[in-house]
């Protein structure tokens, strides 16, 4: 197999190696694709579909986070079609979830002049925020399935596995298993999903309550008695015990 | 909580442990066969015996609508609400249903006595309206008491088989399934000696030459499928077959497979002798009970007869066959999803490339051929290649079954050679449109597939001749319109399904198949808005351009073409009177 693989991309000239995806090329070569569920630690796993490109002598159209560059391949990014998929999906986003804590999809939504209201009396996934343990809070109505906080829970980091899907289709929510409250589930409070989470569905539970405008030690009293139950209730050895 | 008895439960895990998560789906279903349910403590000792991760089994259990996370009542009853038994009259049937079955409810307080749900089509369209008690099939419902459907044993539909010729359909519509004995009497597995005779590279190239293409909708050539999964490095390979039958309208399979389950297996083996498989699979959807029981049967015989095992026919050539039930998921039809089923996970269709060819069941090399595919495959080498071609047309050879209902005189599953017009299947053999009605539309190739107007009458059946009239010949499913018929009805049924039934791993499908049945709901309200005409197209196009796999590139493709042969149907009066 030769060094290079020689591509086009918007009609540029470019020479990466073979494996590059086509997301990584066009970067090097200083052309940006849009993505969501992307992240350099996780999986890619090509399911939001916002990085696909027009690929010539493809039937569909190409997730570019997970196609690899192949010789003489010729690329679009900005196609018609290409832009009509991307808003449209950007659209339908709006119309389904609370995008108010996702400034990443918010300046895609402009760029592509996604109208907001473009679904009127579409059924949104709103559901109630789950507060269910000190450290952090679950609000799956903000929740775009990107996955990448089951993945991090999973193999791609922790191997704990404390969460995984309920339900299926438009239906989907993260979900412990058969629902139960965090602290019951196999989480072990690392904070990895909500490093992860692009949208705010999960966020630490002190910047949660600072948003609602407590103040620092208001959280101090609230959360108290929390943490007083949970040493209670851990009753494990200190160390010089041991 | 109750405390469940987990005894009974463990002796049957100790069976699956072994094979570890591969085991999840038919643990499952073992369990839920114990206890009805699936409760919380059952899933955690199935994920305790198999080593998973709990809530991996929880994202299974809860991903296939046949499981249950919740008790159900002792008879459960699946009535399909699908076109073909719509038409018939299950709507005010299973309204009827569930009000007897709600005063059976309110005079047992203990538990409930029964258990009613709308189902996806049940490939029992030739019978419509059709439903599932304790999975096993009653035909025309609406003409039966209660008591014959729930409280005596009904006796299943005889199978409806006819056809200008009946190569694949020889030993089908009998009224019985045809056993190992009566099988070899007709001939059977002198294919299956004749290839292991020779070698793995002639059965390939006689397929290749045959110009078989895969039935189950992608008309994939098989030859090439398996000379590709032959030629892939590995030393463990696969065959797969893909019973998954779950297109509306489609039950073709399900036919084969209760009526003439040896010439599956035997293409099957045939199959696997040619890719270099010492493993197979037959993946047969949830809702197909009998013809599991039926397959189930027929792998047993062809055990016992030496036809599976080890050194076959005194070769060296070894082979087994492992059934495995799916749990209600059309998507699980869609390969690297069935590969996941298998796997014990949910049923998310895998990013392709790579290929099943070279990575497929548990990352191997495999060949993952449909039900008629494999029937085809025998027949091929009994009459040998040149006889064979000389069936259909010269670009498409051989014979194929379609399924015919809806408004159809004799609804059935009919065997005609490629190249047959419709008006001849329609008309000369299935007796036309129902009587004193005429012909409005067609649906060809089931939800994901278009609809034919009467000027498609004289269409050759191949797949030359379907590609250049803009229709699909899919698993070859054909629904009859009357012009009685709201075209709009059989949209928003369509989009219902795509809805229910996608997996919800791109964002494309899962949320346009959601949008997408809302306006059609929308427009059979007549409270079409402004621009919905054009939010449907957005919808539609996007879901065929960026969805990641087959479901979703085909899930507006009929309510596109509906669009495209009604606007008006479709239009608000404004958008009309531009």
């Amino acid at each position: 197999m030769s060094d290079t693989i020689n591509l086009i991309i918007d009609g540029k000239q470019i020479s990466v190696p073979p494996g590059t995806t086509i997301l990584a090329a066009a970067r090097e070569a200083g052309i940006e694709i849009p993505t969501i569920c992307f992240h350099e630690a996780t999986t890619s796993n090509a399911l939001c579909r916002i990085c696909v490109v027009e690929v010539e002598g493809s039937r569909v159209l190409v997730p570019s986070c997970v196609a690899h560059v192949s010789e003489g391949m010729k690329v679009q990014t900005q196609s018609e079609r290409v832009t009509r998929s991307r808003r449209t999906i950007l659209e339908m986003l709006e119309s389904t979830v609370d995008l108010s804590d996702a400034p990443e999809i918010q300046t895609m939504i402009v760029a592509y002049k996604a109208d907001a209201d473009r679904f009127p009396q579409a059924k949104s996934r709103a559901s109630a925020p789950i507060d269910d343990n000190p450290m952090y809070l679950r609000d799956y109505a903000k929740c775009i399935l990107c996955w990448r906080c089951v993945q991090v829970c999973a193999e791609d980091a922790q191997y704990t596995y404390a969460i995984n899907f309920s339900s299926r289709g438009y239906d989907t929510q993260i979900s412990t298993f058969y629902e139960v409250p965090m602290p019951e589930s196999t989480c072990v409070f690392c904070g990895q999903c909500v490093a992860v989470c692009p949208t705010g569905a999960l966020k630490p539970k002190r910047q949660w309550l600072l948003e609602l405008g407590r103040t620092p030690d208001e959280i101090m009293d609230l959360t108290r008695s929390e943490r007083r139950n949970r040493r209670r209730r851990v009753d494990v050895p200190s160390n010089d015990q041991v | 909580m109750t405390d469940f008895d987990l005894t009974p439960l463990q002796a049957v895990l100790g069976g699956y442990a072994p094979q570890g998560r591969t085991a999840l789906l038919p643990a499952l279903h073992a369990a839920q066969e114990i206890y009805g349910y699936l409760p919380e403590p059952v899933a955690a000792e199935i994920a305790r015996g198999l080593n998973v991760p709990l809530a991996e089994v929880f994202g299974v259990i809860d991903f296939y609508s046949l499981f249950y996370r919740e008790p159900v009542g002792k008879t459960v009853i699946h009535v399909c609400t699908d076109p073909a038994c719509a038409m018939a009259g299950s709507e005010p049937m299973l309204k009827r249903l569930t009000q007897h079955v709600e005063s059976l409810n309110g005079k047992n307080h203990t538990e409930e006595s029964a258990t009613i749900e709308r189902a996806p089509c049940l490939g029992l369209c030739e019978h419509a309206p059709a439903m599932l008690v304790n999975g096993q099939p009653i035909g025309q419902a609406n003409t039966r008491t209660w008591e014959e459907m729930v409280e005596s044993d009904p006796r299943p539909p005889d199978t409806k088989v006819d056809g200008s010729i009946r190569l694949l359909t020889a030993n089908c519509g009998l009224g019985y399934t045809l056993s190992l004995e009566q099988y070899v009497a007709r001939g059977g597995y002198t294919a299956y000696r004749k290839a292991l005779a020779g070698a793995p590279e002639e059965v390939v190239d006689a397929v290749k030459i045959s110009g078989l293409v895969g039935r189950g909708g992608a008309a994939f050539p098989t030859g090439v499928k398996w000379e590709g999964t032959a030629k892939a490095p590995g030393t463990q390979k696969y065959v797969v077959c893909n019973a998954d039958e779950a297109e509306p309208g489609t039950f073709k399979d399900r036919v084969l497979m209760e009526d003439d389950p040896h010439s599956i297996l035997e293409g099957l083996m045939i199959a696997a002798y040619a890719v270099g498989a010492s493993k197979g699979y037959i993946y047969i959807r949830g809702e197909y009970l009998r013809p599991y029981q039926m397959m189930k049967i027929a792998v047993q015989e062809a055990r016992e007869a030496r036809l599976l095992g080890e050194n076959i026919f005194g070769s060296d050539f070894n082979f087994d066959i492992e059934i495995r039930r799916g749990a209600g998921a059309y998507i699980c039809g869609e390969e690297t999803a069935l590969f996941e089923s298998i796997e014990g996970k949910r049923g998310f269709p895998r990013v392709k490339p790579p290929y099943p060819t070279t990575h497929g069941l548990f990352g191997q090399p495999t060949s993952i051929n449909n039900v008629e595919t494999l029937a085809n495959v025998p027949l091929i080498l009994r009459m040998g290649v040149d006889e064979y071609r000389k069936i259909g047309t010269e670009k498409s050879p051989g014979p194929k079954l379609f399924c015919l209902s809806g408004d159809v005189e004799r609804p059935g599953l009919y065997e005609v050679p490629f190249g047959t017009t419709f008006r001849e299947l329609l008309f000369d053999l299935a007796g036309g449109v129902r009587s004193g009605h005429h012909f409005q539309s067609a649906l060809f190739g089931g939800a994901a597939g278009a609809f034919a107007l009467d000027s498609h009458l004289d269409v050759h059946l191949s797949f030359e001749d379907l590609r250049a009239a803009g229709l699909p010949l899919g698993s070859g499913v054909i629904t009859v319109f009357d012009e009685t018929r709201d075209m709009r009805d059989i949209c928003l049924r369509l989009a219902h399904f795509f809805a229910d039934e996608s997996c919800g791993k791109c964002y494309p499908c899962q949320l346009g198949t959601q949008r997408q049945v809302e306006i059609i709901q929308r427009i059979m309200d007549g409270q079409v808005l402004p621009g919905d005409w054009e939010r449907l197209h957005d919808i539609g196009w996007t879901m065929t351009d960026a969805s990641l796999c087959g479901l979703g590139q085909t899930a507006a493709s009929a309510v596109m073409s509906a669009m495209k042969h009604w606007p008006h149907l479709f239009k608000s009066p404004e958008a009309l009177a531009q």
